[in-house]
């Protein structure tokens, strides 16, 4: 865990984050540890954990949870979430926290990347005429390239 | 038995012999798919960078199988969760099917609220049955010892499948595996997450994920692993190399997606199942099955 600095500490950070739709409950968070030991992501990778991360938001560690990799690591598989004794939607509050981090521009490239794929072509894949071709050979119908109703929905909610 | 048929962003594009052999056992089976050629990313992909933008994404998807009045059978199972989730907040909460129909609008779209959300195995087990299943099984998979792979959103979050199966103890992949006339076998940390989802932030943690639960597959002595979701078979299948590679081990463990494994025992033929798509080759496993077919 990051060195905790009281200097450091934004007061408002808690009450920020409670108000993105999923991290409502994280102040009924006791710190059981009960999403921690069945994380299969911490099994492999201790740097993840994801009680230390709801700790640290109700400390205010703004900028070591936000500008930080841990948030990313989650692999969004809901187990934390379907076994926390509190309610706490676990798995929601990493991906709050993940758009908070997006909007201050600290989303890893890749994610970020894949965004924009989504938001030019409606999808993460373009279907260009090779893949038309494959698609076809294995008698397959024809998919368009791109969804345009997509990208102008997205559009105009910019 | 009509559905809109979701594909989303990989299948077309990268696992063409999941909709292959889905479309083939599906057909076989009396379940009719409509294609819907409007269909966009589900959205999932955007929830980690906007969950707005995604939710909105979704409610596209689920507004255009709506107006078909058809409901959705995915094959994805990140598609079937960012689906329902979002069919399940605009069911529950009318501000936000306010707010989101005000965007559909002004592309000429509207949601009413009605859109259902299905996974193919789910249209499988619920609405075609395993008793169906058995009477159309053409071919002895002779007890095949199959490694079933749950992965983690076609069961959660819970609370949006209206707790049809428990995530702690699930069984349906098992029963149709069976009911195909293979044989699921128990595996240590059968429910753990093949990290495919933590790919594009840090790959060697994603990789050590999938390879954990590779060991297991192999412990147990299964034969081949089911799967029913394009990023749990980029993990197992498409990176077992690498993975064999990096952490200096062997498995050959070829990952079959759950119609395939169905289709075999229906007698389709390799290619009709995109058997030779799948990356880990399947040629020796299906020898012993259907021989040179």
């Amino acid at each position: 865990m990051p060195e905790f600095k009281l200097e450091k500490v934004s007061s408002g950070f808690a009450s920020m984050v409670v108000q993105e739709p999923g991290a409502e409950g994280i102040r009924s968070c006791y710190a059981c540890g009960t999403c921690t030991a069945g994380c299969p992501v911490r099994r492999v990778n201790a740097a993840y954990n994801p009680r230390k991360l709801i700790r640290m938001v109700l400390l205010g560690m703004q900028d070591e949870v936000l500008q930080g990799k841990e948030i990313w690591l989650c692999s969004s598989c809901y187990t934390c979430q379907e076994r926390c004794p509190q309610g706490i939607r676990i798995t929601e509050t990493i991906i709050a926290l993940r758009n908070l981090a997006a909007r201050e521009g600290y989303a890893p490239s890749g994610v970020s990347m894949q965004a924009k794929l989504i938001k030019d072509q409606g999808r993460l894949y373009a279907l260009d005429e090779f893949d038309d071709k494959k698609r076809k050979k294995a008698g397959l119908p024809s998919l368009p390239s791109e969804v345009a109703g997509a990208t102008k929905l997205l559009d105009e909610k910019e | 038995m009509k559905y809109a048929l979701f594909l989303g962003c990989t299948i077309p594009a990268r696992s063409r012999n999941y909709e292959l052999s889905a479309r083939a056992v599906a057909h076989r089976l009396g379940v009719e798919f409509v294609d819907i050629f409007d269909f966009s990313c589900c959205g999932f992909p955007l929830k980690s960078s906007d969950m707005k933008q995604a939710g909105l994404l979704a409610a596209r998807n689920l507004a255009l199988a709506e107006s078909e009045g058809l409901a959705i059978c995915t094959l994805c199972s990140a598609c079937t969760s960012m689906l329902a989730e979002e069919a399940h907040h605009l069911e529950q909460d009318r501000g936000l099917l306010d707010g989101v129909n005000a965007e559909l609008n002004k592309v000429g779209l509207a949601y009413k609220g009605h859109a259902k959300v299905k996974h193919f195995a789910r249209v499988l087990l619920e609405d075609v049955g395993v008793d169906r299943i058995r009477a159309e099984v053409k071919v002895d998979l002779k007890g095949l010892p199959v490694a079933t792979h749950y992965g983690c959103h076609y069961l959660k979050p819970s609370e949006i499948y209206e707790g049809v199966e428990d995530p702690e103890d699930p069984s349906s992949l098992e029963e149709l595996v069976n009911a195909a006339g293979a044989r699921s076998v128990e595996y240590q940390h059968k429910k753990d997450c093949c990290g495919g989802a933590v790919l594009v932030a840090d790959e060697e943690t994603a990789l050590g994920m999938a390879k954990r639960k590779l060991d297991h597959v192999k412990e147990a002595g299964a034969r081949a692993m089911n799967v029913v979701c394009p990023f749990c078979s980029v993990m197992y299948d498409d990176n077992q190399k690498s993975i064999e590679s990096q952490f200096e081990t062997d498995y050959q463990i070829p990952v079959l997606y759950l119609p395939q494994i169905l289709g075999l025992a229906m007698g389709f033929d390799r290619k009709e199942l995109g058997l030779n798509m799948n990356v880990v080759k399947t040629k020796s496993l299906t020898k012993e099955i259907i021989g040179e077919k």
